[in-house]
């Protein structure tokens, strides 16, 4: 795989034969920024290092705040026995905060994250694009 | 023995071969395999990864869990989900991107490294067994309790099942199957929730008082008991019991047994601990107060709320948290799902609908766990609380509508087996074929009996943990292993193959040690057995930071197309970045058939390694 490319690098001609590879793919017109990332140019490479940068800054915000709420959980229920004191339907609150409310927690953080990375990506492309 | 549970459970074997066939009829080759995934949609995806990751330990254990520790197992579940939170943060579209078939695919691709390929595959076979023999496990029980044939007899039935399905080739191919397993699992497990739940309020009244006394538990009527293996029995509170065979009780701990009255076999249990031998069959009277074995929870209040206990617990609450979240992205049958999305955009919205799927599904096993402690008490005196969903419906209702609900379940659990089962089996073979023995399909036939007996066999002879336990182990092998290999390995330049394979030997070393000391010392408490059961948060820690110092120290050794290898994991898909071994090879596919994925894999490692050459 890697080959190749190095050989394709070296060549003109091979190489205009890849945008047609991508061409087929549906991409119409190879914008200059895609050449510019294809060969890992120093502008190029700087694009992408800041798309992982803002990517990894969300997702781990989003980790550190799920990470934060679940793991205070064992601890507060286990320190603060009032909690356990308090009945909801008559149902003790403990078995409320563990057994129900960490579902939709989880799918909302999951919801957030999906909808940043792809307003990362979003962004991104416009900058290729333009 | 319930005649409708085996129909239940036959209806399933059927229902699930006839949707292969149907399914797979047009789609016998491996391009159309490949071409027909691309169009599968993401939540008919998300139903089939949710419908292969639910296990037996979802189905079965999280209730029997519940049954013994209380609240301290809804831990469990919210690990369980959160791993795929995890996935989505930072694993599944990256992933998808990179084009990597499996793990060691991962490794090949970003490292550039044959060695710590090896290992990885080493390490998928090692997760997936580690997680395939608890299974198995669940399976001999659930046959056993349901059909009356023997434990080993329910392993094998199991695991010829298994083996027919992933031999015919058609049961994982398709989408179609796992996505139908999610239903059956789903329906199986609500349904009896709804019907046992409201016989409950029906008589309510008998049983609310009950929960939050620290007593214990008490058999609504007389109950006879029968012991398979040997159990530690913790007495609270004193009781009469008939030993109607067997060896019986033998007081172990506690002050001096002063008999009130002895008449025939009739055995008082004085407060303290009571060691029973396998065999024993004991009776006990109607409202006497129920012995628990030694790891469960003795009183209805301890169980109920959350207690100030031993510091050792909170650990093991943690370590279990870090390894279900970080551990769900090294499992290899989950990651062979994620390929069957066509972009990473559609990997990530997959992720977040698996997310939904699994958050309803885990309300209800609380439920059903619960009910268990009122209705099914006699599984704590045997220790087999892995089948209190299977015999809760036939205790609360009697007669043949218990014997439906039971079918229901019954066919839900071996669904749930089923599934979970050939995932492993067939990942488990995909790699090793793809690694080991490379070529004819013969071989991969050949792979596939052997990663499918081995673990049969394993299960047969192991003592049997709970399987929410021993599961545990195979998320914090895939945890200490995989995760700083994934994770580094998407987002960090820097990562070497020296610091990966420093990693996996590391992480994987610590918690194979662990795994062995603990089958060799057996079930203890404290801090030790804790650490042994729950190794993550030692492991997970070290594993990553060895990653990290090693990569540093032979930051020379950074593959040469790191930078590629980023572009094409991390640009959006519409640019068009994506190599795909599908697209690359897909010409090379069309002109053989072949029944199985693993196949195409062989076929591009056969190439590659001739190109090296």
């Amino acid at each position: 795989m890697t080959s190749s490319r190095a050989s394709a690098a070296q060549q003109r001609p091979p190489r205009r034969k890849r945008v047609v590879l991508a061409n087929r793919r549906g991409e119409r017109q190879v914008p200059r920024t895609i050449i510019e990332l294809e060969d890992q140019s120093t502008m190029g490479e700087a694009m992408v290092r800041g798309l992982v940068r803002a990517q990894l800054r969300t997702a781990l915000l989003l980790a550190g705040i799920s990470v934060v709420v679940l793991g205070a959980l064992p601890a507060l229920l286990r320190w603060v026995p009032a909690i356990s004191r308090i009945q909801l339907w008559a149902i003790p609150l403990p078995w409320i905060v563990l057994g129900v409310l960490p579902f939709p927690f989880i799918l909302l953080i999951g919801y957030i994250a999906t909808r940043e990375a792809e307003r990362h990506e979003r962004e991104f492309t416009e900058l290729v694009d333009r | 023995m319930n005649p409708w549970a085996l129909g239940g459970v036959a209806l399933i074997a059927v229902g699930t071969f006839g949707l292969a066939a149907w399914g797979s009829r047009g789609a016998r080759t491996t391009s159309d395999f490949l071409l027909a995934r691309r169009m599968v949609g993401v939540e008919r995806n998300a139903a089939a990864i949710a419908g292969e990751y639910l296990s037996a330990a979802s189905f079965l254990g999280i209730a029997g869990l519940l049954l013994k520790d209380g609240i301290e197992a809804l831990w469990y579940p919210i690990g369980y989900t959160a791993g795929y939170l995890a996935l989505i943060l930072f694993v599944a579209a990256p992933l998808r991107r990179s084009g990597a078939y499996t793990l060691p695919d991962f490794a090949q691709v970003r490292l550039d490294s044959s060695r710590v390929r090896t290992l990885s595959t080493v390490l998928v076979v090692l997760i997936g067994w580690l997680y395939l023999v608890p299974q198995l496990q669940a399976a001999g029980v659930t046959l056993s309790t349901v059909t009356g044939i023997s434990y080993a007899g329910g392993i094998a039935m199991v695991a010829i099942v298994v083996l027919a399905g992933v031999l015919s080739g058609g049961m994982r191919v398709v989408t179609l199957v796992q996505a139908f397993q999610y239903g059956v699992k789903l329906f199986a497990i609500a349904v009896p929730v709804f019907v046992l739940f409201f016989v409950f309020l029906g008589h309510d009244s008998q049983h609310r008082r009950g929960l939050d006394a620290p007593m214990p538990p008490v058999f609504e009527r007389a109950t006879t008991v029968r012991i398979e293996t040997d159990v530690r029995l913790r007495v609270t509170e004193a009781v009469w019991v008939e030993v109607l065979s067997g060896p019986g009780p033998e007081r172990v701990s506690g002050p001096a047994e002063q008999p009130p009255g002895r008449s025939g076999a009739t055995v008082y249990l004085a407060p303290g601990m009571h060691a029973v031998s396998a065999d024993s069959e004991l009776r006990f009277p109607a409202g006497s107060a129920v012995p628990a074995v030694a790891d469960a929870e003795p009183n209805n209040r301890s169980w109920l709320l959350p207690q100030d206990g031993d510091s050792y617990e909170l650990f093991e609450t943690y370590s279990l948290l870090m390894s279900t979240f970080l551990g769900t992205m090294g499992l290899p049958h989950v990651l062979v799902r994620f390929y069957t999305n066509p972009t990473g955009w559609s990997a990530r919205r997959t992720t977040l609908v698996v997310l939904g799927l699994l958050g309803l599904f885990y309300l209800f096993p609380t439920v059903l766990g619960v009910l268990s402690r009122f209705y099914v008490p006699q599984l704590l005196v045997t220790g087999k609380t892995d089948a209190a969903v299977l015999l809760l419906p036939t205790e609360m209702l009697g007669g043949w509508p218990g014997e439906l609900v039971g079918a229901i379940t019954a066919a839900g659990a071996f669904a749930a087996f089923l599934s979970t089962s050939s995932g492993l089996v067939m990942s488990v073979a995909g790699v090793l074929f793809t690694d080991l023995l490379p070529g004819r399909l013969s071989n991969f036939r050949l792979v596939a009996l052997g990663s499918c007996i081995l673990p049969a066999a394993l299960a047969v002879i192991a003592i049997g943990r709970d399987i929410s336990q021993s599961v545990g182990l195979a998320f914090a092998m895939a945890a200490s292993t995989f995760f700083p290999l994934l994770v580094l390995g998407i987002w960090w330049r820097g990562l070497t193959a020296v610091g990966a394979m420093s990693g996996l030997v590391v992480g994987g070393g610590l918690v194979l040690l662990a795994v062995l000391t603990g089958a060799f010392l057996g079930d203890g408490y404290g801090w030790w057995s804790a650490v042994l059961l729950q190794p993550a948060a030692f492991t997970v820690p070290l594993a990553f930071l060895v990653t990290v110092l090693v990569s540093k120290l032979t930051a020379g050794g950074v593959p040469e197309a790191t930078g590629r290898v980023m572009l094409r994991m991390h640009t959006p898909d519409r640019l068009g970045f994506t190599r795909d071994r599908s697209a690359d090879h897909h010409a090379a596919e069309r002109s053989t058939t072949a029944e199985n994925p693993g196949r195409s894999n062989g076929r591009h490692r056969l190439r590659r390694g001739r190109r090296r050459r």
